[in-house]
């Protein structure tokens, strides 16, 4: 394995067994993470994002396939693991009946810090996560954005290699979601963290330098945001017609559509020549007494591609 | 270490918590103490009494100043005292029969004592009551009729002489404090493991702890400690009220007490842990702690003597450590004896501890599933 590989799995399998037979919640993922990169798992809920970051870190049995940090086995070397690892789970999974302060000084506790390092540490992973003026309040007592950034701290006050973090930003407000995300940039750029981050959110994947779109238990996209984008063929229009219902499906039997997705009050289409289909499809809906606002092309966002990729992923298992 | 200073702030911080595991054993201490008598006495009675002579009369006023039976009511017949037992007026009839006098001096009166039988413990002691006065009414005509035919008899040819060793005056305190006091320290104990590790699955917060490098047996031990220390004090409270409330004396070593107690609190923990393992939320091990604090009740020799049960219910009850334990805090605080006496019992529980422990451990999760 090649030595800047961070983390690895290889047909990944993870079967939980239900009282109807099981469930596939992860099926064969292969995935590499490389020194330094953030990388996004990138799905909606129900997808395996859990599964999987829980599995490459022992939380879980695996059940087929190879996964491993840091070269450290999943199963085998879990507490290699642990020391070398920070993790945010996905609920807020820190003592609420401890302040901020005991809860970082626990941790510190824990993963064996020493009291020198601690003292150098502690304020300043307070700092640069904001928290230093609210050292004394109850974990439980702080807001969404706050909790995350005790559970930051508290992934790092043993300085680890690799950090995980279960969908950082759910629940949280706008503002602390970007000012999050900010942390993450800062952490990647000033300690040269390997960042592994779950979310749903399609304009956090824009963050990422290497994302994994996974569906259903499987990655059905792998690449930096740019190259997932242009793995959907076509050119995307957008525009609101003044009759919605009416105009979907007349759109989708016109010809060069490739793709039609509503978006609001506003279509957005995949066409295979974005200047000849804009001027044909204003003329057929004209035709039919529906008038076309706003048509222009616009870049596809992560959005429109990963609902795209999935319509496809859909496609080709019920063609098998 | 870190784990403990977790735990202790944890406990601390939850002061209704902390103040219901200290302060409810002495209420129901207190409880046991004034409500629950077990031997009845002052049973209201009936008494339909169908000779209306000197003989009889002497043998119902016997009866009253045994002070086990009040006599709230004279009536007719037998009939009466059933229905006044079936209205609930009173728990116990006396029927005398007639020429019961004439009866006496033939040497074969009978008295008919009716009990309310849907209580057992009246039953029990008016049973015992009734044949008790019954008995000395009639050694007192023996020792009349033989002195009436001119012999002499200082004394009855057979007398028995009781000696209740130990609790010579058959105080129940004696009985209930040091066997309530081991019953809520297992309570606890059981419980406070059980929860704190369920509670801990149950909002998540197990997961943040299993992904960093604590191993298993550390965390088994951190949760251990603050609840031995607080069972500790728990058990203290009531062992001090005891002896300076109601006077229950402290006879044994109280070093030797102290260190079978800790033991007795591992295996309780040791129980709870095991507890927490097969359940997984905090109503789950509530309901299996009642069930133990229950059973203990009913079968550990508490309140109900192990000896006439089933050999099935003896077998359930030797898996409850509150068995063994009673035993011993009985021997020690009662008897004052040494562990010559009862290192059987120290023994059977130190096994049971090593064993519950070594369980919980194997079964204890490392993972989430």
């Amino acid at each position: 394995m090649a030595d800047n590989i961070t983390i690895s799995t290889q047909n990944l399998v993870k079967r939980f067994k239900t009282r109807r037979g099981g469930v596939t919640a992860v099926n064969g993922i292969n995935l590499q993470v490389r020194r330094g990169e953030t990388f996004g798992l990138i799905g909606p809920d129900g997808a395996g994002k859990t599964t999987t970051t829980r599995v490459i870190l022992g939380l879980l049995k695996r059940t087929a396939g190879e996964s491993s940090i840091l070269g450290y086995d999943s199963m085998r070397d879990t507490y290699a693991i642990r020391e070398r690892v920070g993790y945010i789970a996905q609920q807020f999974a820190l003592p609420g009946d401890m302040t901020v302060m005991e809860n970082i000084r626990f941790f510190a506790r824990v993963q064996g810090v020493s009291r020198v390092k601690e003292r150098q540490l502690v304020p300043e992973l307070l700092e640069f996560a904001g928290l230093t003026r609210f050292t004394k309040r109850l974990a439980g007592h702080l807001s969404g954005g706050m909790k995350k950034k005790l559970a930051l701290v508290c992934s790092l006050i043993h300085e680890p290699q690799v950090v995980m973090l279960d969908e950082p930003t759910l629940g949280v407000d706008p503002v602390s979601r970007r000012e999050f995300w900010n942390l993450l940039g800062n952490l990647r750029a000033e300690r040269g963290l390997t960042i592994f981050v779950c979310t749903p959110y399609m304009d956090e994947a824009e963050r990422c330098n290497q994302i994994g779109l996974i569906y259903k238990g499987e990655i059905i996209a792998c690449g930096t945001p740019q190259a997932v984008k242009k793995m959907v063929p076509g050119r995307l229009i957008e525009f609101s017609p003044s009759n919605f219902e009416r105009a979907v499906s007349l759109v989708a039997g016109l010809e060069g559509v490739l793709e039609v997705q509503t978006y609001g009050m506003m279509l957005h289409l995949f066409v295979d020549d974005a200047a000849r289909r804009q001027r044909e499809i204003e003329t057929a809906l004209a035709a039919q007494g529906i008038s076309c606002e706003g048509m222009r092309e616009i870049p596809p966002r992560m959005e429109e591609s990963f609902i795209s990729l999935v319509r496809r992923q859909e496609e080709k298992a019920r063609q098998r | 270490m870190a784990l403990i200073k977790k735990e202790t702030i944890q406990l601390l911080r939850d002061r209704s918590t902390l103040a219901i595991i200290l302060v409810l054993p002495l209420v129901e201490l207190f409880l046991f103490a004034y409500a629950v008598d077990m031997t009845v006495d002052h049973i209201p009675t009936a008494v339909a009494n169908m000779s209306l002579d000197a003989r009889s009369q002497t043998f119902i006023d016997a009866l009253e100043t045994s002070g086990y039976f009040d006599v709230e009511m004279y009536v007719e017949d037998e009939a009466r005292i059933i229905q006044a037992i079936d209205e609930g007026e009173v728990r116990a009839g006396v029927v005398i029969p007639p020429n019961f006098a004439a009866r006496v001096e033939r040497g074969n009166a009978q008295v008919l004592v009716l009990l309310d039988g849907s209580d057992s413990f009246t039953v029990q002691s008016g049973y015992s009551a009734a044949v008790a006065v019954a008995q000395s009414q009639s050694m007192k005509l023996m020792v009349e009729q033989v002195a009436q035919k001119g012999g002499s008899l200082d004394s009855l040819p057979i007398d028995s002489s009781v000696n209740i060793l130990y609790n010579a005056s058959m105080d129940d305190m004696l009985f209930i404090v040091p066997g309530l006091a081991a019953m809520l320290l297992q309570f606890t104990a059981v419980n406070l493991t059980a929860m704190s590790i369920v509670r801990e699955r149950e909002l998540g917060t197990i997961e943040q702890l299993l992904i960093t490098p604590i191993r298993p047996m550390e965390l088994m031990v951190g949760k251990m400690v603050p609840n031995i220390i607080i069972s500790s004090v728990g058990l203290l409270s009531i062992v001090l009220v005891g002896i300076f409330w109601f006077g229950v004396p402290f006879q044994g070593d109280p070093w030797l007490f102290g260190w079978l107690t800790l033991l007795f609190t591992v295996s309780g923990l040791g129980l709870g842990l095991l507890t927490s393992t097969i359940t997984q939320t905090q109503r789950q091990a509530q309901q299996i702690t009642m069930l133990l604090m229950l059973l203990s009740m009913l079968l550990t020799g508490f309140i109900y003597p192990r000896a006439p049960m089933p050999a099935f219910v003896k077998a359930v009850s030797d898996l409850i450590p509150l068995t063994y334990f009673i035993r011993i805090v009985r021997a020690i605080f009662t008897k004052g004896v040494g562990l010559t006496f009862i290192w059987r019992d120290v023994v059977i529980l130190a096994i049971y501890g090593a064993v519950v422990m070594v369980i919980s451990a194997v079964t204890f999760k490392k993972r989430l599933d």
